[in-house]
């Protein structure tokens, strides 16, 4: 959070409040997500958060690739062997009953795991159905997702940070902050927060408090019902730290920014009359953009909701102005990025960056299954099966059979493999006369540049060009540099532009990569002026709605593109072409080689969203 | 979880609730999918349904949970058959959590581990669809199914029979159940072929309005601070949908669909080109629960203009030069056929 987040209070004042009030209704409140790197602080931190917990809550650290058996439990197959019975063991969230579980790197959690967590999270138990084990474990606990992401690109699974009240960000908490003796928690602290934790259940909220948060929820863009829910439970937490039976004013206001505010999508509507919310100019072009960018999912209302036209005026300007001062600068253009990311992730399908796969990559679990096709037997699991059966099976034999391990056909398990798939860059280049009377030379120089970051980052590369009346595939997707580079330098220009033909090539083309299990990404140089239509008739009308019909089939196919202007001046033609494709757009005369180069592995780097399983 | 929600009590979400009553008065409609946004009550409308479904009568005894008046019958009816006239009882219709991460033996039923280690008998031990049959299977994030399992539920649901061969065993036993799914669309997309299995298709979206939000908001957090009272305050609600429920389950037999609105449907379905006639049947079965829920005895406009959405809407094929959303097409198409 930023000086401007917290007026009177120091970052760490605010994480130790979190502390406090997460301490006291851990099950309730969700938990925190907190982004820190390892080290001082966060441990500083996570002391002072286990210290208010009372002494017998269990707190136990979940690591990043537990498996199911171990975290919701599952057969405890020695004891099932030893008894004769079977013996169910307890995953770990159903240990954590009544205290707090650890995620390390939850940044890295896999979608199927955060699920897990939100489903106990929400249904308060454990459910179990796996390895002849059935049974419903009562389970409440808070949860602290450790975040190190460094990357704008890496974020906590939302289904799990939908669930929890409190973000933290320790990162810019100096060593001295948090180990200063001043700022420490009082010694009588633990005891303040048990009282306040029995305190708790009779703790009344003023209806026009909740009609005051709900409100600035609103408007500050917050979809989910729950951040609202939780603000109010924090409200709650916040009255019985201090002491008091009922919320006041204060307790809204300090939940709304420490729960509203970092969630905000947009900043608020100024009122119409006079402006006295906030200043919001410096922040008026990414609201603007962000809200656009939200119109595209189609989930969010337009900006005139009216958030202000509610009877407790002053009191929501107050919640409200509580939650905006602590939005911190540029929270909303992060946002911007990863909603773009995760949207571009989305459109792009399930095609993209993890694919399960049965033969290699990361090992990503075990199914029953028979090992064919290549499948992997995963020998200890198999064994795991068939132990139980043993004294059933043995009965079965003749009697003087020899005592050997029966392991049947069902017992068998392969183990499943996760594997990243590789980013195909498809270059389409414009190799037409007026696109290479002007600069086609420079775009061999920029696409040279690409191929280097390509190298680097183990893509493959194509390259499709189109020039008098047809596109002609000079290079199938290879990782060679050197082929790429050849195929490049005897590319001649002249010639009439078929621009239809080229996006139908190069549709086509990125729709066999896909099938191969690739992620296809399109960079197409071009300065968007057709005169060549599909049929090769003449003609600048026709070619372009050719061109036009064939930019929104590539749209349709939801490929991931990049359209370089490769003219002189930036093209309206150029620019158009590119919103028929559903292209990011880039004109090379601001651009240059170098930042071309930026720009592809930008557009790479949303195609790849984060792991899922 | 204790005490659920009560149904009645959810704020708004008009088109989810419809969808689930309609699949509740004919089961034979072929299940909900509700995709939507987080934190907007899906999976507490599904999980409030078990406290509002009248009861059924079983076959005591019966592990399957067979109807009495249901002819046939599973191996565990017609064992009871045979000792003579079984009793049969009321039970609560199930509804089924399959809880993530559950393994293909205990989905479908697998030896009885408890017995087959004690005392070295083979026996068969049903699973989650054994459970489900005659009631509703739940699977929340359904996108984040496993394959496999995905592959075997489609299989179960259109059959409506479970069939286990395991072990030397083989067991074949009903499993007709509503198949409800939700799930986030962020989390990936759903396989078309599951997609198609189910017969309605909900998105739910947070309300945007500041009131309802609030009632929300008021609604949850009194239920949360002191379920038992909550429940009884909307018991009466919870009641009045029940027994339009009944009554809708008693009418439907009689429920007329005149070829007027038989043709409705089918130009409906022509002009949004929805494949196969599954869109078409879907509509027509969903229209006349509807129908029957609201007490009338006839197909009307009203009901096919107001299930056309969830009937339709993931059933479109993509059209490349049209942008615009599954629900706006639909809504589109209803506007032109039946003049706005």
């Amino acid at each position: 959070m930023t000086e401007a987040a917290a007026p009177a209070l120091s970052p760490w004042a605010d994480a130790l409040t979190i502390a406090a009030l997460f301490a006291i209704d851990p099950a309730g409140l969700g938990g925190v997500a907190v982004h820190a790197h390892a080290g001082p602080v966060r441990d500083q931190w996570l002391a002072a958060l286990r210290a208010l917990q009372p002494a017998a809550a269990p707190w136990r650290r979940v690591p990043l690739h537990i498996n199911d058996e171990r975290l919701l439990g599952g057969l405890d197959l020695a004891a099932t062997l030893q008894a004769g019975r079977p013996v169910a063991q307890r995953g770990v969230l159903s240990e954590a009953d009544g205290g707090i579980v650890i995620l390390a790197m939850a940044e890295r959690l896999s979608a199927a795991t955060a699920a897990r967590l939100a489903a106990v999270l929400d249904t308060g138990e454990v459910s179990v159905a796996r390895d002849g084990v059935a049974l419903v474990n009562p389970s409440r606990f808070g949860v602290v997702a450790l975040d190190e992401s460094a990357h704008d690109d890496e974020h906590l699974p939302p289904a799990l940070t939908d669930r929890l009240a409190f973000r933290l960000d320790l990162s810019a908490v100096s060593m001295r902050d948090a180990f200063d003796a001043d700022a420490a928690l009082p010694a009588d602290a633990a005891d303040e927060v048990a009282r306040a934790r029995a305190l708790l259940p009779a703790v009344q909220i003023d209806e026009a408090l909740v009609d005051a948060l709900c409100a600035a929820a609103l408007a500050l863009g917050i979809g989910s019902m729950r951040a609202t829910l939780l603000a109010l439970r924090v409200a709650r937490a916040a009255a019985a730290l201090e002491g008091r039976d009922s919320a006041s004013q204060d307790d809204a206001a300090l939940a709304a920014r420490l729960v509203l505010a970092p969630r905000a999508t947009r900043l608020p509507a100024p009122p119409p009359p006079e402006d006295e919310t906030a200043e919001s100019p410096p922040e008026a072009s990414p609201e603007a953009e962000s809200d656009a960018n939200e119109e595209d999912h189609g989930e969010d209302a337009p900006d005139d909701s009216a958030p202000l036209e509610t009877p407790a005026e002053a009191l929501d300007d107050v919640v409200l102005e509580a939650a905006q001062a602590a939005i911190p600068a540029g929270l909303l253009a992060q946002l911007q990025l990863a909603e773009a990311a995760a949207s571009r992730g989305q459109s792009a399908g399930r095609a993209g960056a993890v694919q399960p796969g049965r033969l290699r990559g990361r090992p990503a679990g075990v199914r029953r299954g028979e090992p064919r096709g290549g499948a992997r037997l995963n020998l200890i699991e198999t064994l795991r099966a068939a132990a139980p059966w043993q004294t059933l099976r043995q009965r079965e034999l003749a009697p003087h059979a020899p005592r050997r391990i029966q392991v049947r056909a069902e017992d068998f398990h392969v183990t499943r493999f996760k594997q990243r798939s590789e980013t195909t860059t498809v270059f389409v280049i414009d190799a037409s006369g007026s696109a290479a009377l002007h600069r086609l030379a420079e775009a061999k120089g920029a696409v040279e540049l690409l191929l280097a970051d390509c190298y680097v980052r183990r893509d493959r590369v194509a390259v499709l060009a189109f020039r008098g009346d047809k596109a002609e595939l000079l290079l199938p997707p290879t990782r060679s540099l050197v082929r790429a580079k050849r195929s490049l330098a005897g590319l001649p220009g002249g010639g009439g532009t078929p621009l239809a033909a080229g996006l139908d090539a190069a549709t086509a083309l990125c729709d066999a990569i896909r099938r191969g299990g690739a992620t296809p990404v399109i960079v197409m140089l071009t300065d968007g002026r057709a005169n060549v239509g599909r049929d090769g008739s003449r003609g600048r009308a026709v070619a372009e709605e050719h061109a036009q019909a064939a930019a929104r089939q590539m749209r349709a196919a939801r490929l991931t593109s990049l359209l370089v202007d490769t003219s002189a001046q930036p093209q309206e033609s150029a620019r158009r072409l590119a919103a028929d494709m559903g292209a990011s757009y880039l004109a090379l005369p601001y651009a240059g080689a170098a930042a071309l180069s930026t720009a592809v592995r930008a557009a790479g780097a949303a195609e790849t969203p984060r792991p899922r399983s | 979880m204790a005490v659920a929600f009560p149904f009645s009590a959810i704020v708004g979400q008009d088109e989810m609730k419809l969808a689930i009553l309609v699949a509740a008065i004919d089961p034979s409609i072929g299940g909900v999918l509700v995709f939507g946004d987080r934190g907007t009550g899906k999976s507490t409308a599904v999980r409030a349904l078990a406290a509002l479904l009248p009861k059924m009568r079983c076959v005591m005894g019966c592990r399957y949970g067979c109807d009495p008046a249901g002819a046939g019958g599973c191996d565990d009816c017609i064992a009871l058959k045979a000792k003579g006239v079984p009793k049969s009882h009321l039970v609560p219709v199930p509804v089924v959590d399959m809880p993530l991460g559950a393994t293909e033996d205990r989905v479908v039923g697998a030896l009885d581990l408890e017995r087959a280690l004690s005392q070295g008998v083979k026996a068969f031990e049903p699973g989650l669809l054994a459970r489900a049959n005659r009631g509703f299977l739940y699977i929340d994030e359904v996108n984040l199914l496993e394959d496999h399992l995905v592959d075997l539920l489609i299989d179960v649901a259109a059959s409506g029979e479970n069939v286990v061969e395991r072990e030397g065993l083989s067991v074949r036993h009903p499993a007709r159940f509503v198949l409800v799914g939700s799930g986030n669309p962020e989390e990936g997309e759903l396989r078309p072929q599951l997609l198609d299995r189910f017969g309605l298709s909900v998105e739910v979206k947070t309300p945007e309005d500041l009131p309802s939000r609030i009632e929300v908001v008021k609604r949850r957090d009194a239920f949360e601070r002191d379920p038992a009272a909550f429940t009884e305050k909307w018991k009466k609600e919870d009641e009045r949908i029940r027994k339009r429920i009944v009554k809708g389950r008693e009418l439907l037999p009689q429920v007329r669909v005149p070829d007027a609105a038989l043709e409705r449907a089918a130009r409906l379905c022509m002009a949004l080109g929805t494949d196969g006639l599954r869109g078409e049947l879907t509509l027509m079965r969903a229209a006349r629960a509807f129908a029957a829920l609201e007490g009338d005895g006839e197909v009307g406009d009203v009901h096919l203009k107001r299930i056309a959405a969830p009937a339709l809407r993931h059933r479109l094929r993509r059209n490349p030069l049209d942008d615009a959303g599954s629900t706006e097409r639909v809504e589109r198409a209803v506007a032109e056929l039946f003049g706005g």
